[in-house]
C-alpha cells in the first residue's frame, strides 16, 4: 500500500483532534483530542520514516510517546485538581478572570 | 541499505552475522554540556530530598541545593565562556543535538541568574502572617487538598509546605538552558516539554486564590498542550521534507545546497508545501511560547491566577528560553526562507506591539497590566529578531537580559504589597503608595520607567539597540509602529506611577509587608541591573555582540 495514504490518515486525524480541542467543553475530552493530536504526529513520523527509508522517525515517535505519557501524568493532576475543588471539568466554568 | 532490508520480516544470514561492533558509541562531551547537567542533577537530587529529608529541615536543604546548583552552572557557562566555547570554539556537541556558541552561552547565563532570583522569591516566608506558628511561603500548603476543605486545614495546622517547588523549578530550568541550544528539532520538541511540564504544576500551587491558580493551571496546560501539538506536527512535515530533524541537513535541504542525495529522499524533498506549513508550525509553536498576538490569550489569564514568584520567573525566563530557541531556528534553518518568512513575522510583531500596548490601558489589575506589558515588549523583540542580521541577534540577546531583570524585579514588588485577602492587586488599591511607603513605590516606577524605555534605564539601551538593528535591516515601518506603541505604552506605566505618588492614600488601604533579604536581594538585584544597563550599556553590549554568531 502507497504509504501516503497513511499521511492523510495521519492529517485527519490531526485535524479531528484540534476540531475537538476547540468545540468540546470537557476538559478531560479536550485532552483526550490533544493526545490524539500526539498520535497523529505519530503516525505521520512513522510513514516518512518507511518512504525515507531511515529510522528517525521511528525513533522519535518513541519519544512522542514517553512526552505524551509525562503529559499526562501532569495534565490528569491539574485537572482532577480543579474537578476536586468545583465538581465540574467543564472549561466553560473556569472563568474567574474574565476581563 | 534500502527501505526493503530494513523493514522485511527475516534477513538473509549474511546480514545477520555482521559483528555488533558496527553500532559506536556515542561521543557525548560532558564538559560542554556542565551548566545543564548540573541543573538536572540537582533536581533530581531536590526529589531525593523529598523523599528521604524530615519535613521541618526539607526547605532548607531545597533552597541549599537549589542556590548551590544554579551558581555552579553559572560559574560553568562563564568557565565555557571564557575558555572560547562562545567564539572561537563554538561547535555542536552531543552527536549533534546541543549547539555550544555565544548565543546559547549567553541566554543559558542570564536564564541561570533569572533562576536564583527565582529561587529567592520562592523561598520568602516572611510576607504573609505565621499560621499556627510556622513562616508561610507563597505556595499552598498542601496542593492536593480541596481548597477551604478539612484536610487543607489540617494541612496547615501541620505546618506542610509544597517545598517540591524546589525541583521543579529546577527541572524547568534545564529544559529552559536546553531549550536555546537545541541543535535539532527532537531536542527542540523534548526541552519545550520539559520546561512546560513543571511550570504548568507552579502554577496550579498558589497558598492564597487557590480556585484562581488552578484555573490558571488548567488554561495553561490545556493551551499549552495544544500548541505543542502543532509544533510536534510541524517537525513531522519538516522531518518528512528533509529526511532528517538535524538543524544543518534541514538548512542545507531548504538551500538547495545539499551534496548527495538519497533517492528515497527525492520524492519529499522538493515538497514546498511540506516546508512552508511545517515552518509555520513550529514557529507558531515557538510563538505561543513567547506571547506572541495572536497566540497571546493565554498570557494575561496565566500571569494573573500563577503564585506571583512564579509569575516573575515564567515571564523571564520562558521568553528568554523560546526567543533563544526562535533565533536559532530563524536564523540558522530557515535563512534561505526568509524572503517567506519575514511578512508573516512583520505583522505579528505589528499586532503585538499595538495589541498589548492598547488592551493594557484598559487593565485594573498590575498582574494583568505586567502581562499584556510582557505581551508588548514580545513585539518589540521580535522587531529585532526580523532585522536578520548580526546586529539583530545581539539587540534581541541584550534586551532579553535586560527585561527579564526588570520583569523579577517588577514581579517580587508586587508580591509586597499586601492585604487581608493575600496580594492586593487591584490598581486601586495602589493609590497613594508612594506616601505611605515611599521607597518600595520608587523602586516600583524605576522597573515602570524602565518598562517605558525612558532614558538612563535598561529598557532605553535595550529598545534602543533593537529598533537600530531593525531599521538597518530594512524594517523602517517597525521601528515606527514601535516607537508608536512604546509612547502609547508609556501612557499606562506613567498613569501607575501618578496614582502611586499623586493620589490621596486610602484608609483601609494595604499595607506594605517587610521581606526577608532574599526577597530584597531580587529586588536590589534588579533595580541594579536596571540603572547599570541603563546607565553604562556600552560593556554588555560588546559582550552580546561578541555571542551573537550561531554555529550551524
Amino acid at each position: 500500500m502507497n504509504p501516503v495514504n497513511y499521511l492523510y490518515l495521519a492529517a485527519l486525524l490531526f485535524t479531528i483532534g484540534a476540531t475537538g480541542v476547540l468545540i468540546r467543553r470537557n476538559a478531560i475530552v479536550v485532552f483526550m483530542c490533544i493526545e490524539l493530536m500526539l498520535n497523529a504526529c505519530n503516525l505521520t513520523f512513522v510513514a516518512f520514516s518507511r518512504m525515507h527509508g531511515n529510522l528517525d522517525g521511528q525513533i522519535i515517535a518513541f519519544f512522542t510517546m514517553v512526552v505524551a505519557a509525562a503529559e499526562v501524568v501532569v495534565g490528569l493532576a491539574i485537572i482532577v485538581s480543579l474537578f476536586r475543588s468545583r465538581h465540574s471539568a467543564s472549561v466553560d466554568d473556569a472563568s474567574l478572570m474574565k476581563l | 541499505m534500502s527501505a526493503s532490508a530494513v523493514h522485511s520480516l527475516w534477513t538473509t544470514a549474511a546480514t545477520a552475522a555482521e559483528p555488533i561492533s558496527k553500532i559506536n558509541a556515542p561521543k557525548i562531551e560532558y564538559g560542554q554540556l556542565s551548566p545543564t547537567l548540573i541543573v538536572i542533577g540537582a533536581a533530581v537530587i531536590g526529589v531525593l530530598v523529598e523523599a528521604f529529608v524530615p519535613r521541618k529541615s526539607r526547605y532548607y536543604a531545597q533552597v541549599f541545593v537549589a542556590v548551590v546548583a544554579l551558581a555552579a552552572a553559572f560559574a560553568a557557562v562563564v568557565a565555557l565562556a571564557a575558555g572560547g566555547y562562545g567564539t572561537t570554539k563554538a561547535h555542536i556537541a552531543a552527536m549533534g543535538a546541543i549547539a555550544v556558541d555565544g548565543p546559547s552561552l549567553f541566554l543559558q547565563g542570564t536564564i541561570l541568574l533569572a533562576g536564583i532570583l527565582g529561587v529567592f522569591t520562592f523561598a520568602e516566608r516572611r510576607l504573609d502572617p505565621e499560621a499556627h506558628g510556622n513562616r508561610v511561603d507563597s505556595f499552598a500548603a498542601q496542593a492536593a487538598s480541596v481548597p477551604g476543605s478539612d484536610s487543607e486545614k489540617a494541612a496547615v495546622k501541620a505546618g506542610f509546605t509544597t517545598t517540591e517547588v524546589f525541583p521543579l523549578l529546577l527541572f524547568a530550568i534545564s529544559g529552559m538552558l536546553v531549550f536555546p541550544s537545541a541543535n535539532d528539532l527532537l531536542t527542540l520538541f523534548i526541552a519545550l516539554e520539559v520546561f512546560s511540564l513543571p511550570l504548568y504544576l507552579l502554577c496550579a500551587v498558589a497558598r492564597r486564590k487557590r480556585l484562581m491558580s488552578q484555573e490558571a493551571a488548567v488554561k495553561y496546560f490545556l493551551l499549552g498542550a495544544f500548541a505543542s501539538a502543532f509544533t510536534l506536527f510541524g517537525i513531522a512535515l519538516l522531518y518528512g521534507y528533509a529526511g532528517s530533524v538535524s538543524y544543518a541537513t534541514i538548512a542545507h535541504v531548504v538551500d538547495g545546497t545539499v551534496t548527495n542525495v538519497d533517492p528515497a529522499l527525492a520524492g519529499t524533498m522538493g515538497n514546498d508545501v511540506l516546508l512552508l506549513i511545517g515552518m509555520a508550525l513550529i514557529v507558531m509553536g515557538l510563538l505561543f511560547k513567547v506571547g506572541a498576538v495572536p497566540f497571546h490569550m493565554w498570557t494575561p489569564d496565566v500571569y494573573q491566577g500563577a503564585p506571583t514568584p512564579v509569575t516573575g520567573f515564567m515571564a523571564a525566563a520562558t521568553k528568554v528560553a523560546a526567543f533563544g530557541a526562535l533565533l536559532r531556528l530563524l536564523y540558522v534553518v530557515l535563512p534561505g526562507l526568509r524572503w517567506d518568512w519575514r511578512p508573516v513575522m512583520w505583522a505579528v510583531a505589528i499586532v503585538t506591539m499595538l495589541g498589548g500596548a492598547i488592551v493594557a490601558i484598559t487593565q485594573t489589575d498590575i498582574k494583568r497590566l505586567l502581562a499584556y506589558s510582557s505581551i508588548a515588549h514580545a513585539g518589540f523583540i521580535l522587531a529585532g529578531v526580523i532585522a536578520t542580521s548580526p546586529d539583530g541577534v545581539s539587540s534581541v540577546l541584550f534586551y532579553l537580559a535586560a527585561y527579564s531583570f526588570v520583569t523579577i524585579g517588577a514581579f517580587a514588588v508586587v508580591t509586597l504589597v499586601r492585604d487581608a485577602g493575600g496580594e492586593a492587586t487591584h490598581l486601586s488599591k495602589w493609590a497613594g503608595l508612594g506616601r505611605r511607603s515611599p521607597l518600595v513605590a520608587a523602586v516600583f516606577a524605576v522597573f515602570l520607567l524602565s518598562f517605558a524605555g525612558i532614558p538612563l534605564t535598561s529598557g532605553f539601551a535595550g529598545k534602543f539597540a533593537v529598533f537600530k538593528a531593525a531599521a538597518e535591516g530594512g524594517a523602517g515601518v517597525l521601528v515606527v509602529v514601535g516607537v508608536l506603541s512604546s509612547a502609547i505604552a508609556a501612557f499606562f506605566y506613567i498613569r501607575v506611577i501618578v496614582l502611586m505618588f499623586f493620589s490621596e492614600p486610602k484608609p483601609e488601604g494595604p499595607t506594605v509587608a517587610v521581606p526577608s533579604p532574599l526577597t530584597t536581594t531580587a529586588i536590589a538585584v534588579g533595580v541594579a541591573v536596571t540603572l547599570v544597563l541603563g546607565v553604562a550599556p556600552q560593556y554588555f553590549l560588546n559582550l552580546a555582540s561578541q555571542a551573537g554568531v550561531f554555529v550551524r
